[in-house]
């Protein structure tokens, strides 16, 4: 949270709610910030010199603090962005899980019925995604953001795939 | 009576169905009773791993193969049994078909082989070349018209292939892995552009893939295991354990 707030300001100084709102347009499929999050973001951040207050605005409302990135923020938030995401060390999805627990407790036909429904979920959702970005009117940033789907959703339909090959193999395995 | 007819009878207008087809290659089974049916305009992607009979089934609808047993219907009348010139007749008029590679003539232009479908049908060159180059304009390519597949990139190319298949503005597209050849991004191009087309034309399109990020872009799935619809029909609920 803390670097998308730095990243936010970076492109300019905002007050607390034009930071929520900027998030909202930057990843429009996110799920939404609460105001009292941004702020108390902000506090910790002027606490530890990584943005200051800059102002306030006072037109037509109530007075709005914005605030800027400081030169220690930015080389924060550019620390940040040339770090690598580590891949996740442990698998744990609940899509594994629970496939894992339908071939123990139940049986193949069963654990393929759930598998197939599941497919037919994410493919729905795959579909809504494609419409979406399929749309002329969509921004790059819902492009961005439901490729990123799309992708996710799609290794886990190959995983689906393989999994339904295997799932005879597996209960075999799990209950000799 | 054959299990074929014991089916419900089709639908007529531009619906497109299959009842109980059977086909083989030699010994191995390939489509093991398969019915299937396509509302007028609908996106079905018909999916499934390699050596399903989703190719299969897409070739014995379109008239390319016929079918050992079982029945093609479109536009209310049977079409598995008609002769070879009467099918492919129909390829060249009502039906359209787009596969993963190899399709344009080398020696033409872009409107020349888009114009390919409309000459053979009788049309004059003049008008059918007209034809051609709004057809290319309507997938995005207007200014390939004058150009010779050797100097299109495969996804340029696959476009051309597309106006081609539309240019009859046939009742029924078979497309049949028609991105496998392209990188993600020119695949995308080419089907958000074929169903766009598709759907302000009202085109029927059977859409054969093994990728479920192509299937997205069809209304629904008709999904093919070892020759045979592997769909709710087939599905076990989620019992209790044993």
């Amino acid at each position: 949270m803390k670097h998308v707030v730095l990243g936010l300001l970076a492109l300019g100084d905002r007050h607390g709610y034009d930071v929520k709102r900027q998030y909202e347009a930057r990843f429009p499929a996110a799920k939404p910030l609460a105001a009292a999050q941004v702020y108390a973001t902000l506090e910790r951040l002027e606490r530890d010199g990584l943005v200051a207050q800059g102002g306030v605005d006072r037109a037509g409302g109530p007075d709005r603090t914005s605030y800027t990135a400081t030169p220690a923020g930015r080389a924060e938030l550019h620390r940040w962005l040339s770090e690598v995401e580590p891949p996740l060390p442990y698998v744990g999805a609940a899509l594994l899980t629970k496939v894992t627990l339908a071939v123990l407790v139940a049986d193949d036909a069963a654990a393929a019925g759930y598998l197939r429904r599941q497919r037919a979920a994410h493919l729905d959702r795959m579909r809504e995604l494609t419409r979406l970005k399929s749309d002329p009117a969509s921004s790059l940033a819902w492009v961005l953001a439901a490729d990123y789907a799309l992708n996710h959703l799609d290794a886990d339909l190959q995983w689906i795939d393989t999994a339904m090959i295997r799932t005879a193999d597996l209960s075999k395995e799990m209950r000799p | 009576m054959s299990r074929a007819s014991q089916l419900p009878a089709p639908a007529t207008a531009a619906t497109i169905s299959a009842r109980g087809i059977v086909k083989s290659y030699g010994a191995t089974p390939a489509l093991r009773e398969v019915s299937f049916r396509a509302e007028p305009g609908e996106i079905v992607a018909i999916t499934g791993p390699s050596g399903s009979g989703k190719s299969t089934l897409l070739l014995c609808l379109a008239g390319i193969l016929q079918p050992e047993a079982g029945e093609v219907w479109f536009a209310g009348r049977r079409i598995d049994d008609a002769g070879e010139e009467a099918r492919s007749r129909m390829r060249r008029t009502v039906f359209g078909v787009l596969f993963q590679f190899g399709q344009l003539v080398a020696e033409l232009t872009a409107a020349e082989n888009v114009a390919l479908p409309l000459l053979l049908s009788g049309a004059r060159r003049r008008e059918a070349l007209a034809v051609a180059r709004t057809g290319l304009d309507r997938v995005g390519v207007a200014d390939l018209a004058d150009v010779h597949p050797s100097q299109m990139s495969g996804g340029q190319a696959q476009r051309v292939a597309m106006a081609r298949a539309l240019v009859t503005r046939p009742d029924v597209l078979f497309a049949d892995e028609p991105t496998g050849a392209l990188d993600s991004l020119a695949g995308e191009q080419v089907l958000t552009e074929l169903t766009r087309a598709a759907r302000q034309g009202g085109t029927t399109v059977l859409l054969v893939t093994h990728e479920a990020r192509v299937a997205a872009y069809a209304d629904r799935e008709l999904s093919l295991r070892d020759g045979v619809v592997d769909g709710p029909a087939h599905e076990v609920e989620y019992g209790p354990g044993r």
